[in-house]
């Protein structure tokens, strides 16, 4: 599949947390190796359909999925889909930077362990290129035993998306990732997304509309569990389709 | 912060149909002084052209606060960037008045002759155009300013046969060439503002329905 193409695609997604319907109808198309934000006001649905993508809403109580997701071409909701292999191809990465209480290598290595549940030989090297493609081996390769913990919340984030680069995935689903950032590190992160899109699909949940504006390609604007609308982010942020999405981008609601 | 980026743009919206409202009033008397021989007038349009610059000065630099400051999208984004080309384009009409001034001055200069062309159907029509761009402008009304873009046409017609019509009394009154020049520029004056006034339609298009009009091939 090359750049642009078709990766994730919800056909009549709904979802229900118990009785109330979080997400309606969402028929969406996700483009390969590219920057999609989702935005919308608390509440809307944003994160909830980004949780959709590696099935993260699964371990909530009480939800319920109607219509399809595919991931290339798989249903992700077929039963008897891979929930182990999705979560490899789809990785996450929260609000709060999450490293584990471990050393920077040990954070890297860890999720190869759990899914080969096998020591790699070659673990040093998955480190480094790890590590480099997030712009963190220059500053850390002499601290590669030292606590994650330690490190700053901006080196700890690029940790945890390093960290799931080792599973080879193909989508990384970012809730807002910037939010306990300073400007400095959001705009170092957003840089990071950049390089990252060469080789990974990346969709990012963000409150901040200036974020979205600046670093994806593609925005979709969830509003009371809908898709108002999904367009290429210049045209949203400049002349969008719908007046509601208007109304939000230009925060006369919301 | 989004009432506050209203007011600020509320603000601006005022500035801008201030200084149109100057530069329509300027115009037109530009256009009085020829047609009653008032070289006081003319002289008045011409000093008076420094509160035009100023004000034009004053729109962009309110242009650039805002989107400094609050980042405008979507359609206050386009409001801004219209008022930014809308703000050029009345100073330069501004400019033309003054230059329409300056003819009328040399006009006057000479004895009266007996001509036999009339600008007053170039000059209302180009009046027209100049306050119904400006109305658009005002009441944000693309319809307007759809039908002004028609329009232009009319005027590149009008501007036509006038420009053969003092030519044709050039050839008669080939003595009276100096005069008969002045005529001549007016003429292209009067287009030029009509010109400008297009721009502001299609920048009012642009601002309400997010099209680019200003180059249409098709015509």
């Amino acid at each position: 599949m090359s750049a642009g193409e078709t990766i994730i695609e919800t056909r009549k997604l709904d979802l229900f947390y118990g009785d109330f319907r979080a997400l309606i109808d969402v028929n969406l198309k996700i483009p390969q190796r590219q920057v999609t934000a989702l935005i919308g006001p608390s509440g809307c649905g944003k994160s909830t359909l980004l949780r959709v993508f590696n099935r993260m809403n699964d371990l909530i109580d009480g939800v319920r999925v109607g219509g399809q997701v595919l991931i290339g071409s798989e249903d992700i909701f077929a039963p008897g889909a891979d929930l182990l292999a999705l979560r490899e191809k789809v990785g996450m990465v929260f609000q709060r930077p999450n490293p584990f209480p471990l050393s920077v290598h040990e954070n890297i290595v860890f999720g190869l362990e759990i899914h080969r549940l096998a020591r790699r030989d070659d673990a040093d090297e998955i480190v480094e290129r790890s590590l480099r493609a997030v712009l963190l081996w220059d500053d850390l390769k002499d601290k590669l035993h030292q606590s994650a913990l330690k490190l700053s919340l901006e080196q700890q984030q690029r940790l945890c998306i390093a960290r799931l680069l080792p599973l080879k995935p193909q989508i990384l689903l970012l809730d807002e990732p910037c939010s306990t950032l300073d400007p400095i590190a959001t705009a170092h992160i957003e840089e990071l997304m950049q390089e990252l899109k060469r080789e990974y699909t990346i969709v990012i949940v963000t409150h901040n509309m200036q974020q979205a504006a600046r670093a994806s390609d593609y925005t979709g604007f969830l509003y009371l569990g809908k898709l108002v609308e999904f367009a290429a982010t210049p045209r949203i942020f400049t002349n969008p389709g719908q007046k509601l999405t208007e109304n939000y981008i230009s925060g006369r609601f919301g | 912060m989004a009432v506050h980026l209203q007011n600020e743009i509320e603000k601006l919206k005022k500035q801008i149909v201030l200084l149109a409202g100057t530069v329509e009033k300027k115009v037109a008397d530009a256009v009085k002084s020829i047609d009653r021989h008032d070289s006081q007038l003319a002289q008045q349009i011409k000093d008076s052209d420094q509160f035009i610059d100023q004000a034009e000065v004053e729109v962009e630099e309110e242009c650039l606060k805002i989107l400094a400051l609050h980042q405008p999208v979507a359609m206050d984004l386009r409001f801004i960037v219209a008022v930014l080309k809308i703000n050029s384009d009345l100073e330069r009409i501004g400019d033309e008045a003054v230059n329409i001034a300056g003819r009328s001055l040399n006009i006057n200069a000479y004895p009266r002759i007996e001509i036999a062309f009339d600008l007053n159907t170039l000059t209302r029509n180009v009046m027209s155009m100049l306050q119904r761009s400006l109305d658009a402008l005002v009441n944000m009304d693309a319809t307007l300013a759809h039908a002004v873009l028609a329009s232009d046409d009319e005027i590149d017609d009008t501007v036509q046969v006038l420009f053969q019509q003092v030519k044709d009394e050039i050839r008669r009154q080939p003595e009276k060439i100096d005069y008969l020049i002045e005529y001549m520029r007016i003429n292209r004056h009067l287009e030029r503002i009509a010109d400008h006034a297009t721009n502001i339609a299609e920048d009012i298009v642009y601002m309400i329905e997010g099209k680019i009009v200003r180059h249409n091939y098709e015509k």
